[in-house]
């Protein structure tokens, strides 16, 4: 079986976000592989590791920097990656058709996306894809197991937790709790460099935007920060809750 | 038509279906402003929404008594084509977040995703969203014949039922076989009101010490406030309190007029869930803590001193 997981290389969590020019401007910033999509990978390679015969490939689609992440999970694991070139911002929509085409050239038979991207907080991607493909997905998932050609698992839905039953090929939407993801060891960085890495460009996939990105703008609210000290535990909460009373009126 | 597909649970229309009609309303597109009513014995529901859209569309069979990601975005494309809608709305729920990408195929359409503002300029559609953990507001724009919106909860200002009673029309629709097969599920059922509709919510983190802690302490002092409680992911995990409570990234994400967080460090994963709240109150030891810096309010101290002692000042 062949497993595609995406690869989104994203800005590290801990960095603070720098607008230049009306977009967010990344140059300089440490970047990573998107957390959500490292449980991805990791979950590729358990399957591949719990004994069925599998091939992990990754996809990343973006500029050539991308390739950064795509060595690190060659060195958790992957077998192969495929780098799809553009300088473009892709909308999910957009972005599910050149995904969609690479899991059809590719024969792929499951296919694991983050399930809600770093940057652009969208979670939109899987479903596209798997609309496209007309195959089932599952999101928010935190527990997976194979057998044959069915999945089963637990998923987070609008009120709680289910469990489900899925045949392949299908889309698994990834979330905290899937697993814990391996760091690269270091001989395995050193394997990852001769793996196969593909590079192919937007351009072969003759396909155009959905959405015009306009702007982006860091728009902090600016706080009171009217912080008490509060070693006279009772007159602090007196006087926090006479100010939430009738300063903020947010209280009765 | 503007399609706006109906969020309800538990026999009660969401607050979401209301902000739908009034994002709908506020951006003056042609067509009635159409609700479409998708599940199984929901007639309430659609005398309900009858009072604040111009035309109800109901769908009420036995097949939709289950919600399926595939079925549902069957169903909404199958409606907006008829319907030659310019504009399908769904909620930002869980699983209108999973299904309007579907729709949005389906349609050859773009997907404005999380709209936190909607703006109609001859035809053509932009939104703000929140990006990069909402610290960022991006503006997109898209320019097509039909549009599929999910909107931001609490973004929007909710349209009020009025007195016109809108005619409903029963609906065909044909639906695929449903292919992901639910064995178990596990509902977290809270009495409290909901988190995404609260106006005042108080939340725990680590700092809490324990669940015993949290009870005493953050369910002490929303009962004190008819708050809902929320949670951070780490004390999800730990198992001290449901995944329904959490806040953040990965959770719910809330806009109370008031947020008031209780031994929460303030991660960027818990922040992108709670930092458009109006008015953000932190209670916690560490006077670094990242929480402190969005904050309006906060007392440094032990939340085991200070929340005791808000509970007793509000009980005054
Ligand atoms: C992909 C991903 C998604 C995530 N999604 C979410 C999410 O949706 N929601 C979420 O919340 N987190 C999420 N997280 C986790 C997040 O990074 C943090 O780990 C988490 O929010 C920390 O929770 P906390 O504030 O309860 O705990 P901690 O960070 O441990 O903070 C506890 C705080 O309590 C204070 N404290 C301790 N004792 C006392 C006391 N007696 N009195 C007063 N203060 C005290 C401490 O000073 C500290 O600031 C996610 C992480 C990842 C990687
Ligand atoms: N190969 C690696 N690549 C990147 N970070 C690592 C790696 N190994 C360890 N770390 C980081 O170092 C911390 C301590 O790891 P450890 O030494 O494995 O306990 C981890 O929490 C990671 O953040």
């Amino acid at each position: 079986m062949r497993i595609l997981t995406l690869v989104r290389q994203v800005l590290d969590a801990e960095e603070s976000v720098r607008i230049r020019d009306g977009e967010v401007d990344l140059n300089g910033s440490k970047l990573v592989v998107d957390t959500m999509d490292e449980y991805g990978v990791e979950q590729a390679l358990r399957v591949r590791e719990s004994g069925v015969e599998a091939e992990v490939i990754a996809l990343a689609v973006g500029p050539e920097r991308n390739q950064d992440a795509l060595r690190t999970v060659l060195a958790m694991g992957a077998d192969r990656a495929i780098h799809v070139m553009t300088e473009l911002m892709l909308d999910p929509i957009f972005l599910s058709q050149v995904v969609a085409q690479v899991a059809q050239n590719e024969n792929v038979e499951l296919i694991f996306c983050g399930g809600q991207q770093a940057d652009w907080d969208s979670h939109a991607l899987g479903a596209a894809t798997a609309e496209r493909l007309q195959w089932p997905q599952i999101t928010w998932t935190n527990g997976l197991e194979v057998h044959g050609q069915t999945l089963t698992g637990k998923h987070d839905a609008e009120d709680g937790s289910e469990t489900f039953s899925v045949e392949l090929p299908a889309v698994i939407t990834t979330q905290q709790g899937l697993n814990e993801p391996r760091y690269p060891t270091v001989p395995n960085i050193m394997k990852a460099k001769k793996k196969e890495l593909r590079v192919e460009t937007l351009e072969q996939f003759h396909i155009g935007p959905k959405l015009k990105f306009l702007s982006a703008e860091v728009q902090a609210k600016t706080r009171l920060h009217k912080i008490l000290d509060g070693k006279d535990a009772p007159a602090a909460a007196a006087e926090l809750v006479r100010l939430l009373r009738h300063e903020a009126r947010v209280i009765a | 038509m503007i399609l706006v597909v109906v969020e309800y649970a538990n026999g009660k229309v969401s607050k979401s279906t209301y902000e739908m009609a009034g994002c709908a309303r506020q951006l003056g597109r042609e067509g009635p402003v159409t609700a479409l009513v998708l599940g199984s014995g929901v007639a309430a529901i659609a005398s309900e929404v009858a009072l604040v859209f111009d035309q109800v569309l109901v769908a009420d069979h036995a097949d939709l008594a289950q919600y399926d990601a595939e079925v549902w975005a069957a169903a909404v494309a199958q409606i907006a084509r008829e319907g030659e809608a310019n504009t399908v709305l769904i909620g930002g729920s869980r699983s209108g977040r999973e299904y309007s990408p579907r729709v949005a195929v389906k349609l050859d359409a773009p997907l404005l995703e999380d709209a936190i503002s909607v703006v109609d300029a001859n035809g053509t559609l932009t939104a703000e969203r929140y990006t990069y953990l909402a610290r960022v507001t991006e503006k997109v724009e898209a320019d097509a014949p039909v549009v599929v919106v999910t909107i931001k909860q609490g973004a929007f200002t909710a349209a009020m039922p009025g007195n016109q009673v809108a005619e409903q029309f029963d609906v065909d629709l044909n639906l695929p076989q449903r292919r992901v097969q639910i064995t178990g599920k596990a509902t977290e059922k809270s009495s409290r009101i909901a988190l995404t509709e609260a106006d005042i919510v108080v939340s725990g983190g680590r700092g809490v010490g324990s669940a015993e802690g949290f009870a005493t302490l953050v369910e002490g002092l929303a009962d004190q406030l008819g708050a809902a409680v929320g949670a951070t992911r780490a004390i999800v995990d730990a198992g001290w309190r449901p995944y329904q409570e959490q806040v953040g990234q990965t959770g719910k994400t809330v806009q109370p007029k008031a947020y008031i967080a209780i031994g929460i460090s303030g991660a960027v994963q818990h922040l992108s869930g709670m930092s458009k709240s109006k008015c953000i109150v932190a209670i916690n030891k560490d006077a670094d803590a990242p929480i402190f810096k969005i904050s309006d309010y906060g007392i440094v101290g032990d939340v085991n001193q200070i929340v005791p002692a808000m509970i007793a000042e509000l009980q005054k």
